[in-house]
């Protein structure tokens, strides 16, 4: 581990903030400074201050006891969607890299297919249709994400496929499923960490997109896509109810990203990895 | 040959497409016409009567069949809020939209060109890009739109907050001041994405030997930048920037509805409000198969521009 940190000192800093999040949403019910639900009628849509560090929203609620809940929301919506969308992505890719041919074709066809239609309104509708709720969110959020990952897969596949260990492998009489399983996808690992780190920043972002045109997570659960949803109206007189929640989606996202690039520097972060 | 090749590509594509929208809408509660439902004014035989006029009646197979068929020869249909056709609704809202996405791409391939090749050439710019560049593919857009907002509209009163011009009309000047914001919104994620490309592209140029073999030559390092090591990473970059249009659809949806811009993106958010399904779904086809000509573009012209990409057969 330390000699992990040495060699990628740039993802210690977004690793530690990371980490801090996670624990902090993890144990939101006990470092919250306020019960999720409390109102404090005296201090309806207060600024900052000493009582509510980040302010009130319209009921008194404190802001930073609901963007701690929030967080529970949007990062397990972000890390499980991600999770999909990498055993989805490596499925595909493993197997368009490996069987190659028709199979491939017609995999990447799809994948193609996949990406060209506008990824944030398919999902809109999406959500719209099934009337979302957490786990709806996860999967459909999931199953748009994976082509990324199948793409850089595949190509990563097909090239360790072709290596001399996995030809003396099949010699020595290996099967598929155990050459694909014990000799290629070890060699993806790094790669797969890269596209899972990028999908849970790509995950989040797009729960918060869907909260925010209220397709997403609904009230009264909290997610800090719909609490920018419900502070948008207020922008000019509360500014605070929007600021901080964009803050700290702002915030994980780019820890996501700087994460994956220093840890992968050889992976730009391309830009048809975005959204 | 190729060019032949790559258009049939197309039509699959848009047939899978085209299934995933179908199927979309009508796994719908209640279908298509889940909006009436739940109106206390519409009596369940009008329902019905919808139902049999619209062929909601007949099997899916059927139903998609003739629902395809009528759009690839432009009968797109009547919008369900306001019942005009489906097209006029979607053509009146692209001029506006293609401005906005026009102005940003641009201002986003000038900003990427610079910081791009800087970052690629000067280690200093490098660092300090990098973390700019994550910065901006990480910002959530509508975030980003309504801080711009409350800074520059609400606060400083130096730019309109939302529109594509003053009621009372307004000038050139008008006009550009309700650009402004949303351009830079629009522009800001693509120009990070791209820079990096470009230097990621412009790094692997510099490390040819040809670069090498240049320097021997004298060649001074802004001349190898520029012409040498530029000249190889711009045919990735233009295709990368062409590829950007199908992300570029869903910033517009995201930008046109942060500043009420009267574009085929805030159609779809209204329409999506109204469950408008026909004009949703006209939307998702339109911008699928945006992306898909585009692609076939960047392919086209990398096939004609690169000698390397042909393939031996058709020489």
């Amino acid at each position: 581990m330390g000699a992990l940190l040495r060699r990628h000192r740039a993802a210690v800093v977004p690793g530690a903030i990371l980490a801090a999040l996670l624990v902090l949403a993890v144990l939101a019910p006990l470092v919250a400074p306020y019960a999720f639900d409390a109102l404090d009628l005296a201090r309806r849509r207060g600024a900052p201050s000493l009582h509510h560090l980040l302010g009130t929203d319209e009921l008194g609620r404190d802001l930073l006891t609901r963007i701690l809940y929030g967080a529970r929301i949007s990062l397990a919506i972000g890390l499980v969607s991600a999770a999909l969308s990498a055993a989805i992505g490596v499925t595909v890719g493993a197997a368009a890299g490996f069987a190659g041919g028709i199979v491939d074709a017609a995999l990447m066809r799809f994948t193609d297919a996949m990406l060209s239609v506008p990824r944030l309104p398919l999902l809109m509708i999406a959500a719209a249709v099934l009337e979302p709720s957490v786990p709806v969110l996860i999967a459909l959020v999931g199953l748009v994400g994976w082509m990324e990952t199948a793409r850089v897969v595949r190509a990563e596949v097909q090239s360790i496929a072709a290596r001399d260990f996995v030809t003396a492998a099949r010699a020595t009489g290996a099967r598929t499923p155990r050459i694909v399983l014990r000799h290629i996808l070890p060699g993806v690992v790094p790669t797969i960490a890269v596209a899972l780190t990028l999908a849970v920043g790509r995950g989040i972002l797009l729960e918060s997109a869907l909260s925010f045109f209220g397709v997403g997570v609904q009230p009264p659960t909290a997610s800090w896509g719909n609490m920018l949803y419900q502070a948008q109206t207020t922008m000019s007189t509360e500014p605070w109810l929007g600021i901080f929640p964009g803050a700290f989606i702002f915030l994980t996202v780019l820890c996501c990203n700087l994460l994956a690039t220093a840890v992968e520097p050889r992976v730009a972060v391309s830009p048809s990895t975005r959204r | 040959m190729f060019v032949i090749r790559r258009v049939a590509q197309i039509i699959p594509l848009l047939i899978v497409v085209s299934l995933l929208v179908f199927g979309l809408i009508h796994a719908a509660p209640g279908g298509p016409l889940s909006l009436y439902l739940d109106n206390p004014n519409v009596r369940p035989q009008d329902i019905e009567r919808l139902r049999r006029q619209m062929g909601l009646d007949q099997s899916l197979v059927a139903q998609y069949v003739s629902w395809a068929t009528a759009f690839a020869r432009g009968e797109w249909g009547f919008s369900y809020a306001d019942g005009r056709p489906v097209a006029a609704r979607i053509l009146e809202r692209v001029p506006a939209t293609l401005q906005l996405i026009g102005i940003s791409t641009l201002l986003a391939v000038v900003v990427s060109l610079v910081v791009g090749v800087a970052s690629a050439v000067r280690r200093g710019v490098d660092r300090a890009a990098t973390i700019a560049t994550v910065a901006g593919i990480s910002l959530p857009v509508f975030w980003f739109g309504l801080v711009l907002q409350l800074l520059f509209a609400n606060t400083l009163h130096w730019l309109p907050s939302s529109g594509r011009a003053s009621f009372a009309g307004g000038g050139l000047g008008d006009r550009v001041a309700h650009l402004v914001l949303p351009v830079i919104v629009l522009a800001a994620a693509h120009a990070a994405g791209w820079s990096r490309y470009l230097r990621s592209s412009m790094r692997g140029a510099l490390e040819q030997p040809f670069i090498a073999a240049a320097r021997a030559r004298g060649v001074s390092d802004a001349r190898l930048a520029t012409r040498h090591a530029l000249r190889n990473a711009l045919l990735p970059f233009a295709t990368v920037v062409l590829l950007d249009a199908s992300i570029m659809a869903s910033g517009a949806v995201v930008t046109e509805s942060v500043f009420a811009w009267p574009g085929v993106g805030s159609l779809f958010t209204e329409a999506l409000a109204k469950r408008d399904y026909t004009v949703l779904m006209a939307f998702l086809m339109c911008g699928s198969a945006a992306v898909a000509l585009l692609s076939l573009v960047a392919d086209v012209a990398v096939h004609a521009l690169d000698p390397r990409t042909r393939e031996v057969a058709s020489l």
